[in-house]
C-alpha cells in the first residue's frame, strides 16, 4: 500500500505519544498485541464469573468507604443518636458507629445495604458460577489449578462474609459469633485454647471485633484480591471454553473481540450489576440491626438466621444429634465437632472433584470444548447429588422458619433433613442419570429422524404422521461433536509370556469406576455416520 | 415413530451448500462457521440512527439521574420517612438516593451493552488456541537451567550448608509462633467458674430487684442475674455470659429428678440460661409441658426432669443452681454451678 509511507510520515496525537511514552517504560503494546483484540465466548452463562467479579469491586469500593465511619471497638457507650427507641441504650462503640453510619451519614445506610447485598450476591454468583464450571466440565486440564483458585474465593469470601457481618455487634451476629465460639470450643484437645486465643480470654471479652475487622478488611481480601487477579490472568492466558458449534473446535475460540464488543459488553455489565444492587438496595433493607438491637450473650431473637452461604454450616449444627462421649476427664463433643468436620469435607469434596475424574478418565488432552451437562451423566449426577444435599442443609439451617411458615412439626423437619442429607443425594443421583441418558436418546433421535415441526400430515392412505424436518449440518455436528469415551477394560491377568500380572487394588477401582462412568449403563452411543446414512438414504425402514 | 416411506418425516439430501468432500465422507463433520447475518443496523442507516438516539438516551438518563442523586443528597433530610407504595415506610433520602444511583449507573449499562449488540459489528473472529504446555526444546533447556543453577550453588554437594538451612528456615517461624501467646489469656478454670457464690441473692434482670419466692408466680419464665453484676460493669458481658439464669415455679410433685427438687425451693428452680449446645441463651418456656427451647439450634430441655435434652442438638442436660432463701427472705443461690455452664468442652469431663 503506497498510502502507508504517509500515513507513518502523519505528526502523531497526543495519544499515540503517550502510548508510545509507555510502551517504552512498559512494554504495553506487545501485550496489546496479543490482547487488545482477544476473542471471547458469547454464552450467558460466561456472565456468571462476571457477576461475582463485578459484586466483589462493588465490595472493595462501599466496604472503604464504611471504615471511614466505623469503630472496630468493643467499648461500652450509651447511645445517643438520632434513632429515639435505642437512646440511653448501653452498646459497644462498633454498634454505635454502624447506628452512626445508618441514621446521622447522609447515604451511610445507602452504602452499608449496597456492601451486605452486593455480598449475599457475590457468594451466590459464586455458587452458580462454580457449578456452571463443574456441570460443563470446564474444569478439565488445563484449567484444574484455576478451579481450585475459584474454590478457594468461594471458601474465603463465606468467611469474609462471616467476620463482616458479625462487625456490628448486634444481637443477631453476635448470636453467630457465640455459635463459632461454642463451635470451637468443641474442637478436641486444643478447642478451649483456641477460642481463648482468638476471643483474647473469655467470650466474648473486648476483642474480638477489632481482630474480626482486621480479617475482615485486610487478610481475607487482600488473599481474595491476589486470588481472583490470578483467577483472571489465567482465564485470559487458558482462552475461554467455548460449546461446540459450526466453527468452534477444540482448537480455535471464537466470538467478540475484546476491543470494542467484548469491553463494552462487560464494562456495561459492570455498570448494570452495579445498578441493579443500588436499585436493591434503595428498595429493600438488610441487617436492620436498629430493629435487633446490640448483643447480648444473655439475649436472643427467635428465627436467628446467618447469612445465606453460611446457612449449610448452620444445618449441620442443627441436626446432628448431640452426641459426647466423656472418658478419662476428657469429653468429646462429638455433636458439634463432626458438623464442624463435615462442613469443609462437602466443600472439599466439590474442590477435589476434578482431580478424581482426571484420574479415573486418566486423560491428559488439553479441553477447551465445554460439555454439555447431558452428555457426561455421571459426573452431572454427581453435581447434582452434591447441590442436594447442600440444599438439604439449608433446609435444616431453616428449621424452624420452615416449620413457622409452612405449619410443620420442627421435629419433621429435623428427621427429614438428618434421612434427606444421606438418601437425597443418591436418589438426586440416579434421577439426574436419568434425565441425562433420556436427553442423549433425544439428541440421537433429532440427528436421525430429524425435528418434530408439530405438523400433522395426512398421507393418501389415511394415515397421519408428523413432520420431521432434517437438522442443517451445524445442528448435526453440534448434537453429535461430543466424544464418547469407550469404557476402561483391566488388562488380561495373565500377559502375554505367561506371567500374572500385578495389578493393583487401586487400578481395579480405577477401572470399575471408568466403567460406572462411560458403560453401557452411562452412555448412550450416538449415531453413527453409518446409521445416518442408511436412514437418509431412504431404505433405512424396517 | 411412523415406519412410512416417507422421504418427509426423514433427514433431506444435504444442503448442497455445504456439501464439501469432507461432508460426503462424514454427515456429523464440522460446517465452519456460518456465514454472518447482517443485523437491521447494518443494512438501515435509519434503524442504525434510532439505536445511536437510544444509546445517547441512556447515557443522558443516566446524566439526569446523578444530578438526581445530587439534588436528593441536599434536599431530604435523612430523618424524613415517607410511604411508598408497595414498599411501606422508608427512608425518602436511602430510597430516592439509592434509586438515581441505580439508574445512573444501570442507565450507563445499558447503554454500552446496546451499543455493542446493535452498532458495533457482531461478525464472529476466530482465534487459535496454542496447547499451554511448552515444546520439548522449551522444556529441555529449562530443565538444564534448573540443574545448571543447582549445581552452582553446591546445593546437592554440600550437604552441611542445605541442612543447616532447612533448620534455619523451619525454626525461624516459631517465633512468630511464640507472638501469638498474648493473643488470650489461658482457660484454667474459667469456663468452670462463674459469678455465683454462696450467698449472692438472684436479682431479676427486668426490675434490677432482688427476688423473692412469692415474685415467681407458677408458669412464668424470670431472669435474673448475680448481686452486684451491673450493666455498666467492664466485664459485665463476659460475666453475664456465664452467669444468666432462668428461674420458674414448678409444682413439687410434678418435679420428676430427686436432685431438682432437693436444689429447688418450693419448686422454684433455677437452671443456667446458656445453652449446653453452642451456648445460645435460651428464652422460648412452654408451661403446660416445662419444656424450654433454645431459639437458635432448636435444643429442648424439660425442666421437671433436671433439664436433661429431649430435643435437638445439645448434649447434656443444663446445670441447674442450688437456690434457697436469706435471712430477709430473698432468694439466693447456695453456691456456684457444680458442672461448667454452656458449651462442651474437650477438658470438661
Amino acid at each position: 500500500m503506497s498510502t502507508t509511507t504517509t500515513d507513518e510520515r502523519r505528526e502523531a496525537g497526543n495519544g499515540e505519544k503517550f502510548a508510545d511514552w509507555a510502551d517504552g517504560r512498559l512494554g504495553i503494546y506487545t501485550l496489546a498485541k496479543t490482547n487488545m483484540r482477544k476473542i471471547f465466548p458469547d454464552h450467558w452463562s460466561f456472565m456468571l464469573g462476571e457477576i461475582c467479579m463485578y459484586s466483589f469491586i462493588i465490595i472493595i469500593l462501599t466496604g472503604v468507604y464504611l471504615t471511614l465511619f466505623f469503630h472496630p471497638s468493643m467499648n461500652e457507650v450509651v447511645y445517643d443518636g438520632s434513632y429515639v427507641p435505642l437512646q440511653g441504650v448501653q452498646m459497644s462503640e462498633a454498634f454505635n458507629s454502624t447506628m452512626h453510619i445508618s441514621f446521622d451519614v447522609r447515604g451511610g445506610l445507602l452504602i452499608r445495604q449496597i456492601h451486605h447485598w452486593a455480598a449475599l450476591i457475590f457468594l451466590a454468583g459464586m455458587f452458580v458460577h462454580m457449578m456452571r464450571v463443574f456441570f460443563t466440565g470446564a474444569f478439565r486440564k488445563p484449567r484444574e489449578v484455576n478451579w481450585l483458585f475459584g474454590f478457594l474465593l468461594f471458601f474465603c469470601g463465606m468467611f469474609t462474609g462471616f467476620t463482616g457481618y458479625s462487625l456490628p455487634d448486634d444481637l443477631l451476629s453476635g448470636t453467630g459469633v457465640r455459635f463459632m465460639e461454642g463451635a470451637i470450643l468443641g474442637v478436641p484437645v486444643v478447642g478451649t485454647y483456641l477460642s481463648f486465643f482468638i476471643y483474647g480470654g473469655e467470650f466474648p471479652g473486648g476483642d474480638f471485633v477489632a481482630r474480626f475487622y482486621s480479617v475482615h478488611i485486610l487478610l481475607l481480601p487482600g488473599i481474595m484480591l491476589g486470588l481472583m487477579i490470578t483467577h483472571l490472568i489465567l482465564v485470559f492466558y487458558h482462552k475461554h471454553t467455548q460449546f461446540a458449534g459450526p466453527g468452534r473446535t477444540n482448537k480455535n475460540v471464537v466470538g467478540a473481540p475484546l476491543l470494542p464488543v467484548y469491553t463494552a459488553k462487560a464494562g456495561g455489565f459492570f455498570f448494570l450489576v452495579f445498578g441493579v444492587i443500588a436499585i436493591i438496595a434503595a428498595i429493600a433493607s438488610i441487617n436492620p440491626i436498629w430493629e435487633i438491637g446490640p448483643y447480648r450473650p444473655d439475649q436472643v431473637s427467635t428465627g436467628a438466621q446467618p447469612d445465606w452461604y453460611m446457612g449449610f454450616a448452620e444445618g449441620l449444627i442443627r441436626v446432628m444429634p448431640g452426641w459426647e462421649i466423656n472418658l478419662w476427664g476428657h469429653t468429646l463433643v462429638l455433636g458439634v465437632f463432626i458438623p464442624l468436620v463435615i462442613f469443609p469435607l462437602v466443600l472439599f469434596a466439590i474442590a477435589a472433584y476434578p482431580f478424581i475424574e482426571a484420574w479415573i478418565t486418566k486423560d491428559t488432552r488439553e479441553h477447551h470444548i465445554a460439555d454439555r451437562p447431558r452428555n457426561a451423566p455421571v459426573r452431572t449426577g454427581i453435581g447434582v447429588a452434591w447441590v442436594t444435599a447442600y440444599m438439604v442443609m439449608l433446609v435444616g439451617g431453616g428449621n424452624d422458619l420452615w416449620a413457622t411458615n409452612f405449619h410443620l412439626s420442627l421435629n419433621a423437619i429435623t428427621w427429614f433433613v438428618r434421612i434427606a442429607f444421606f438418601v437425597g443425594p443418591v436418589v438426586a443421583f440416579i434421577i439426574t442419570k436419568r434425565i441425562c441418558l433420556g436427553l442423549q436418546r433425544r439428541d440421537a433421535e433429532k440427528v436421525l429422524h430429524g425435528r418434530e415441526t408439530g405438523i400433522i400430515k395426512r398421507l393418501p392412505h389415511g394415515e397421519f404422521v408428523e413432520v420431521h424436518e432434517p437438522l442443517d449440518a451445524g445442528q448435526l455436528y453440534k448434537l453429535t461433536a461430543h466424544e464418547q469415551t469407550r469404557p476402561a477394560e483391566l488388562p488380561a491377568a495373565v500377559d502375554e509370556n505367561g506371567v500374572k500380572r500385578k495389578v493393583s487394588a487401586m487400578e481395579k477401582l480405577r477401572v470399575k469406576l471408568h466403567k460406572g462412568y462411560f458403560g453401557e449403563q452411562s452412555q448412550i452411543a450416538k449415531p453413527t455416520a453409518e446409521e445416518f446414512e442408511e436412514i437418509t438414504s431412504g431404505h433405512g425402514h424396517h | 415413530m411412523s415406519s412410512q416411506d416417507n422421504s418427509e418425516n426423514l433427514p433431506s439430501e444435504q444442503d448442497p451448500e455445504h456439501g464439501s468432500v469432507e461432508r460426503a465422507r462424514d454427515p456429523f463433520a464440522d460446517p465452519g462457521l456460518p456465514p454472518h447475518k447482517p443485523r437491521v443496523q447494518d443494512i438501515d442507516e435509519a434503524a442504525a440512527r434510532r439505536s445511536e438516539r437510544v444509546v445517547a438516551g441512556l447515557f443522558m438518563l443516566s446524566m439526569v439521574a446523578t444530578v438526581a442523586f445530587i439534588a436528593s443528597f441536599v434536599i431530604f433530610p435523612i430523618d424524613k420517612i415517607v410511604y411508598i407504595f408497595p414498599f411501606g415506610h422508608v427512608s425518602a433520602l436511602n430510597f430516592s438516593l439509592g434509586l438515581t444511583l441505580g439508574v445512573a449507573l444501570f442507565a450507563i449499562g445499558a447503554g454500552a451493552v446496546h451499543w455493542a449488540r446493535t452498532l458495533m459489528s457482531d461478525e464472529e473472529m476466530s482465534d487459535e488456541r496454542h496447547e499451554i504446555a511448552a515444546p520439548p526444546e522449551v522444556r529441555e533447556k529449562v530443565m538444564q537451567d534448573w540443574a545448571d543453577g543447582v549445581r552452582e550453588s553446591g546445593f546437592g554437594r554440600r550437604k552441611l550448608i542445605r541442612n543447616t538451612m532447612y533448620g534455619a528456615l523451619a525454626m525461624v517461624p516459631l517465633a512468630g509462633v511464640v507472638l501469638l501467646r498474648d493473643l488470650g489469656t489461658l482457660p484454667e478454670d474459667k469456663l468452670r467458674k462463674t459469678m455465683w457464690a454462696k450467698g449472692k441473692a438472684l436479682i431479676n434482670m427486668n426490675t434490677n430487684e432482688p427476688l423473692r419466692p412469692e415474685d415467681v408466680a407458677v408458669g412464668s419464665l424470670t431472669f435474673a442475674k448475680p448481686e452486684g453484676l451491673e450493666e455498666d460493669q467492664h466485664d459485665f458481658q463476659t460475666q453475664i455470659a456465664k452467669a444468666a439464669l432462668m428461674i420458674v415455679r414448678l409444682q413439687p410433685e410434678n418435679i420428676k429428678d430427686k436432685r431438682e427438687l432437693e436444689w429447688s425451693h418450693q419448686g422454684i428452680v433455677a437452671f443456667s440460661k446458656i445453652c449446653t449446645h453452642v451456648g445460645c441463651p435460651i428464652s422460648l418456656y412452654e408451661q403446660q409441658t416445662h419444656h424450654v427451647l433454645c431459639p437458635c439450634h432448636q435444643s429442648t430441655f424439660d425442666l421437671s426432669d433436671g433439664a436433661r435434652v429431649i430435643f435437638g442438638p445439645a448434649g447434656h442436660a443444663l446445670p441447674q443452681l442450688r437456690i434457697g432463701v436469706n435471712s430477709e427472705g430473698y432468694l439466693e443461690a447456695l453456691g456456684d454451678f457444680e458442672e461448667p455452664v454452656g458449651p462442651a468442652f474437650w477438658e470438661r469431663g
